[in-house]
């Protein structure tokens, strides 16, 4: 159990923030940039809100067979490859949810800084404080969807003992077992660490605003 | 200054090394990717059998739990490297078309049809199956099919054959799911259904399901280990798909098998066959 759940941890967490490291980014071009382009990107987030995590799952596991276009790199069945497929579950969420943080805070406010005179670098941190709580929330909430998401784990990780058996997968399994005592068990530890991530960071926005 | 800088290239080594070390580990084959029923993982059995394969081999198991079309179908393309399956017909074909080295017998145990308690179709006792079949048919009982190509669906589809009859598609549910998802299906619909015995055993506690047929000559059911043959320019791991099929048909293997289940369910769920002729 404790491997199970360290595992989940380490999967969502690390797919999360490198999506985070992508997605964060691309919001801030979305909402300052100039780029006409950048309408498409906003698009591609928002229409990815609705990526069902089987149909991103199976686009991965398809790529990784070692019948598929890049079986070469021998990754299918890996934390890797888990982490990858949910990587692009949730660049989405995070982008949009990053957007709509950035937008629903005083867009003026760049303008105002500067109109009082202050320095650059100061006005840079007064804005980083400013939509960091929503940035938190974002990323937080990606992690979550991370989580709990089931159908690309199993289909990019297999549910291997030992290797890619996280808490969704591993709570398929005992219910197919008929084992409902140990999938209340994993749901409850599931439940426990997305609880303990919301409030993690529900203090650090407090400590911050 | 110059400290940052050292800090920031020594984290940039550490960064490289590690990698260097986590590449050879994902691109060996030092992996066997086993594709297997549903039966072979939902009654516990590789949870014993492949750690002893890991452990006296070096060989480390990706095992993938499909229904035995799917795992074929995998070896076809070569996406697994050795298969444990239970639909002689399938199989057969499969080796007719040239894409398995080499396939031996394992173990068997035994379909059983289960249904409700208070047997409607009273099928309870019946000497063959596609009797117990055509019974269900005539008393237009409700039946829980797996419907995915596994083992188990291809061995029913082959019985309604035999019976003569097909069920009122009013009655007939197919899941697309497990056995045992499939059994607590029949279980809350009261219907019946074909399973083998092991996963039946190993999920009774959880059924509201009796066994009505059993020991019918024919519902049994065989377990064969199939090696892929590779396909060229494509990543396998032939030398650890030999060496799991000749696990599971040694002495070892068998021993391992013989005796599974005799301490959770009072008996074993298999019978070791290797060694024995099909």
């Amino acid at each position: 159990m404790p491997a199970i759940a360290a595992l989940s941890v380490a999967v969502s967490g690390i797919a999360t923030l490198l999506a985070a490291l992508v997605a964060i980014p691309g919001a801030l071009w979305i909402v300052h940039g100039r780029s006409p382009v950048r309408g498409a990107l906003m698009v591609f987030f928002a229409a990815g809100l609705g990526l069902p995590p089987v149909a991103v799952g199976l686009a991965v596991a398809f790529a990784l067979w070692r019948s598929g276009p890049f079986g070469w790199l021998d990754a299918l069945y890996t934390p890797g490859a888990m982490a990858f497929a949910q990587f692009v579950i949730v660049l989405p969420l995070i982008g949009t949810l990053a957007v709509v943080a950035m937008r629903g805070g005083d867009t003026t406010l760049p303008m105002q800084l500067a109109g009082l005179g202050i320095a650059r670098r100061h006005r840079l941190a007064l804005l980083a404080r400013e939509v960091a709580p929503g940035l938190a929330a974002a990323t937080l909430a990606g992690f979550g969807r991370a989580l709990a998401e089931v159908g690309a784990a199993q289909m990019t990780g297999g549910n291997i003992e030992g290797q890619t058996r996280v808490l969704t997968t591993a709570t398929m399994l005992a219910v197919g077992r008929g084992d409902f005592g140990q999938a209340f068990s994993y749901v409850a530890v599931l439940l426990g660490i997305v609880t303990l991530a919301t409030g993690v960071a529900l203090t650090l926005q407090r400590r911050w605003a | 200054m110059p400290n940052g800088t050292l800090m920031l290239h020594r984290v940039f080594l550490a960064i490289v090394s590690a990698l260097a070390l986590a590449a050879p580990a994902t691109a060996a084959t030092s992996s066997v990717i086993l594709a297997t029923t549903t039966s072979t993982q939902d009654t516990g059995l590789l949870d014993v059998l492949v750690p002893a394969f890991e452990k006296s081999s070096g060989y480390s198991v990706k095992t993938i739990a499909v229904g035995t079309g799917a795992a074929l179908a995998m070896g076809e393309r070569g996406d697994a490297d050795v298969l444990l399956v239970h639909a002689p017909s399938a199989e057969e074909v499969y080796m007719l078309k040239g894409r398995g080295l080499s396939r031996a017998i394992v173990m068997h145990n035994a379909f059983i049809i289960v249904g409700p308690p208070n047997d409607p179709a009273h099928v309870k006792g019946a000497a063959r199956a596609q009797d117990a079949f055509a019974a269900i048919a005539r008393a237009h009982a409700p039946f829980v099919s797996r419907g995915d190509d596994s083992g188990t669906n291809i061995k029913e589809l082959a019985l309604w054959k035999i019976a003569g009859t097909l069920p009122d598609a009013a009655t007939y549910v197919k899941t697309g799911s497990g056995m045992a998802d499939t059994l607590h299906v029949a279980s809350q619909k009261a219907a019946y259904t074909l399973t083998d015995d092991g996963t039946y055993l190993s999920q009774r506690a959880t059924l509201a399901l009796s066994p009505l047929v059993e020991d019918a000559k024919d519902l049994r059911n065989f377990y064969h280990v199939i090696v892929v043959k590779p396909l060229a320019g494509r990543v396998s791991n032939e030398p650890g798909a030999q060496a799991f099929a000749r696990f599971v048909t040694s002495p070892e293997g068998q021993s391992i098998i013989a005796t599974y289940g005799r301490e959770r369910f009072g008996r074993p769920l298999f019978t070791p066959d290797a060694g024995q002729g099909t």
